[in-house]
C-alpha cells in the first residue's frame, strides 16, 4: 500500500510534494501581496482621506463578506478576460495567464482585506505618544514608517498576521477548483487513479498540517524576538 | 495650522457612533452615486435574460445553503462547547484529544477534509454489506450527510478553541461563589459557566458564522446543489459568466449582513454588565 507513496513514478508520492511546493510558492506569494495592499489599505483607513477611507472600507468589506471561491472565479474569469481585452485593444496578441501568477493575485487580493484590518489594529495600538514624538523629530512620513511604526506595530501585528499566513496555505486549496494543480487537486488526481482515497488523503492532511505545525514553531520565535523587552502578556 | 513647521500626517480621529448620525457627508453622496450607476449599469447592459429560467432554482439553492449554514453552526456548537471545556478544565486524558482534533481541524484545509469524508469514506462504506443493508444506507449514498459531517467538525474544531478561552475566561471568583451556593457540579455549569463563556464567545461567534457562511459553496464539489452550485449549473447551461457570479456574491453580501445583523440584535439583548 505504500508503495504508491514513493517519489518515483510508480508512487505519487512525486506528484504531491510537487503540488506541496506549488501550495507554499503560492501561499507566500500571496502573503506578500498581501502585506503589501494590507499596508496602503492601513495606511489608507487611518490616515486618508474621507473618500480613501471609504474607498478602503467597501474593499474590505466586499472581500471579507463574499466566499473565497466565488471571489477567486470572478477575479479569475474576469481578470484575465480584461488583461486580454486590454492586450488586443493595444494590438497586441492575447496571452496564456500562468495559474501561478493569477493564483498568487486573486489570494493576495483576499489576504490584502484581512492584513488590511490586521495592520490597522496594530498601527492604532501604538501609544500615541511614540508617533507624536516621532512628528516632533520632524520626521518624514517614509522616514516615520520605517523607523517608528512599521518596528513599534509589529509585536500587536505578528499574531494576525501569523493566522493571515495559516489561512493563506490553506486557502491555496480552493485553486483546486479552478483547475490549478496544487497539492489538493495532486491528491485527487492521484487518489482518483489508484483508488486509495484514504492513504492520499491522510498524506495530503499530513502535509498540510506539517506546514502549519512548522510555520507555528517558526512564529512563535519570531514573536518572542518582536516582543522583547516589553511585558509578556499571558492569559488571565 | 500656522504653528506646525513640519507637518507629517494629518490626524483624522476615526469615525465613532456620535459623527456617524451626522447628515450624510457630499462625498458619500457622489459615492452613493456611483455605486447606483454601476448596479444600473450592470442590469441594462449584462445578460439576465437566463433568471426566470433558474429563479425556482436559485430559491432551492439558496434554502439549502442557509439550511446548512443552520444545521452546521448549531451542531457544530453543541460539539464545541464540550471540545472547549476539555481543553480549558478537563483531565489530561480528555484534554489531549480535543488538543489535537482542533488542531488537526484547524491544521488542514477543508476542502481536503470535505473530500476525505466524501470520497475516503464514500468509497469504504460499500465494501460492507451490512451498512447497504442498514436503514442509514440511502442517506449514506447522498452528498449531504457528507457536507454537513465535514462543515460541522470544522466549525466545531475552529470553535472549540473559542470556546476553551471563553470558559478559561469565566472569572474564578464567579464559580466559588456558585459553589458557596451549594450548587451542583452540573448546576454550576448550567447556570453560571456557561452562559457566561457564551456571552465572552458571542462576538467571536459572529465572526465564526461568516467564515461558515462562505465555507458553505465548498459543498458544491461534491455534488450538494447550494446558491454556488446554481451559479455553476447557470455558467454551464447558458455560458454566460460574469452575470451568475455577481448575483451570488451580492446574495453572499446580503446574507453576511443578514447574520451580522442577528448577532448584533442577540448581543444587545443580553445584559452587558459582567462582573
Amino acid at each position: 500500500m505504500l508503495e504508491l507513496l514513493s517519489p518515483v513514478p510508480p508512487g505519487w508520492g512525486g506528484n504531491l510534494l510537487r503540488g506541496l511546493a506549488h501550495s507554499l510558492q503560492i501561499a507566500f506569494g500571496a502573503f506578500s501581496l498581501g502585506l503589501v495592499i494590507g499596508t496602503f489599505g492601513a495606511y489608507g483607513k487611518l490616515y486618508g482621506g474621507p473618500v480613501i477611507r471609504d474607498i478602503t472600507a467597501i474593499y474590505t468589506t466586499i472581500v471579507r463578506a463574499v466566499p473565497e471561491l466565488v471571489l477567486i472565479l470572478i477575479i479569475y474569469y474576469a481578470g484575465t478576460d480584461l488583461i486580454n481585452h486590454i492586450l488586443e485593444a493595444m494590438g497586441y496578441a492575447r496571452i496564456d495567464i500562468s495559474g501561478l501568477v493569477a493564483g498568487i493575485v486573486v489570494l493576495g487580493f483576499v489576504q490584502g482585506a484581512y492584513a488590511t484590518e490586521v495592520l490597522r489594529g496594530a498601527i492604532k495600538s501604538i501609544p500615541q505618544g511614540e508617533i507624536e514624538a516621532a512628528r516632533a523629530f520632524g520626521m518624514s512620513p517614509g522616514v516615520m514608517m520605517r523607523r517608528i511604526t512599521l518596528p513599534a506595530m509589529l509585536p500587536h501585528a505578528l499574531p494576525g498576521l501569523a493566522n493571515l499566513w495559516l489561512i493563506a496555505t490553506k486557502d491555496t486549496a480552493l485553486l483546486a477548483v479552478v483547475g490549478f494543480s496544487e497539492l489538493t487537486l495532486e491528491t485527487r488526481q492521484a487518489a482518483g487513479a489508484t483508488k486509495a482515497y484514504f492513504l492520499f488523503y491522510m498524506a495530503a492532511g499530513l502535509l498540510y498540517l506539517l506546514v502549519t505545525l512548522t510555520s507555528s514553531a517558526i512564529i512563535g520565535r519570531v514573536e518572542r524576538w518582536a516582543r522583547r523587552g516589553m511585558p509578556s502578556v499571558k492569559e488571565a | 495650522m500656522a504653528e506646525t513647521a513640519v507637518q507629517t500626517f494629518r490626524i483624522t480621529p476615526e469615525k465613532n457612533g456620535a459623527t456617524q448620525t451626522r447628515r450624510l457627508a457630499p462625498h458619500r453622496i457622489v459615492l452613493a452615486l456611483i455605486g447606483l450607476g454601476l448596479v444600473a449599469a450592470a442590469i441594462y447592459f449584462l445578460r439576465w435574460d437566463w433568471l426566470p429560467d433558474y429563479y425556482d432554482l436559485i430559491l432551492q439553492g439558496l434554502w439549502r445553503t442557509i439550511w446548512i449554514l443552520v444545521v452546521t453552526c448549531i451542531l457544530g456548537f453543541l460539539l464545541a462547547v464540550p471540545l472547549g471545556l476539555a481543553q480549558a478544565a478537563g483531565p489530561k486524558i480528555v484534554a489531549v484529544p480535543a488538543r489535537i482534533f482542533c488542531t488537526v481541524i484547524r491544521g488542514t484545509p477543508l476542502l481536503l477534509q470535505l473530500w476525505l469524508l466524501y470520497y475516503g469514506l464514500g468509497s469504504l462504506f460499500p465494501q460492507y454489506p451490512w451498512i447497504r443493508g442498514s436503514e442509514l444506507w440511502p442517506y449514506l449514498r447522498q452528498a449531504w450527510p457528507y457536507a454537513v459531517l465535514a462543515l460541522t467538525l470544522s466549525y466545531a474544531g475552529y470553535e472549540g478553541e473559542v470556546m476553551r478561552g471563553a470558559f478559561a475566561g469565566v472569572p474564578k471568583g464567579q464559580l466559588e461563589a456558585a459553589r458557596a451556593f451549594g450548587m451542583r457540579r452540573f448546576t454550576i455549569f448550567r447556570r453560571i459557566w456557561l452562559p457566561q463563556a457564551i456571552h465572552r464567545a458571542l462576538p467571536t461567534l459572529a465572526g465564526e458564522a461568516v467564515l461558515q457562511l462562505k465555507a458553505t459553496p465548498l459543498v458544491a464539489t461534491i455534488t450538494v446543489v447550494d446558491l454556488y452550485a446554481v451559479a455553476s449549473r447557470v455558467r454551464q447551461d447558458t455560458f454566460i459568466t460574469y452575470e451568475p457570479l455577481l448575483l451570488l456574491a451580492a446574495g453572499y453580501l446580503v446574507i453576511t449582513g443578514v447574520i451580522v445583523f442577528l448577532f448584533r440584535r442577540l448581543e444587545g439583548l443580553i445584559p452587558s454588565k459582567l462582573g
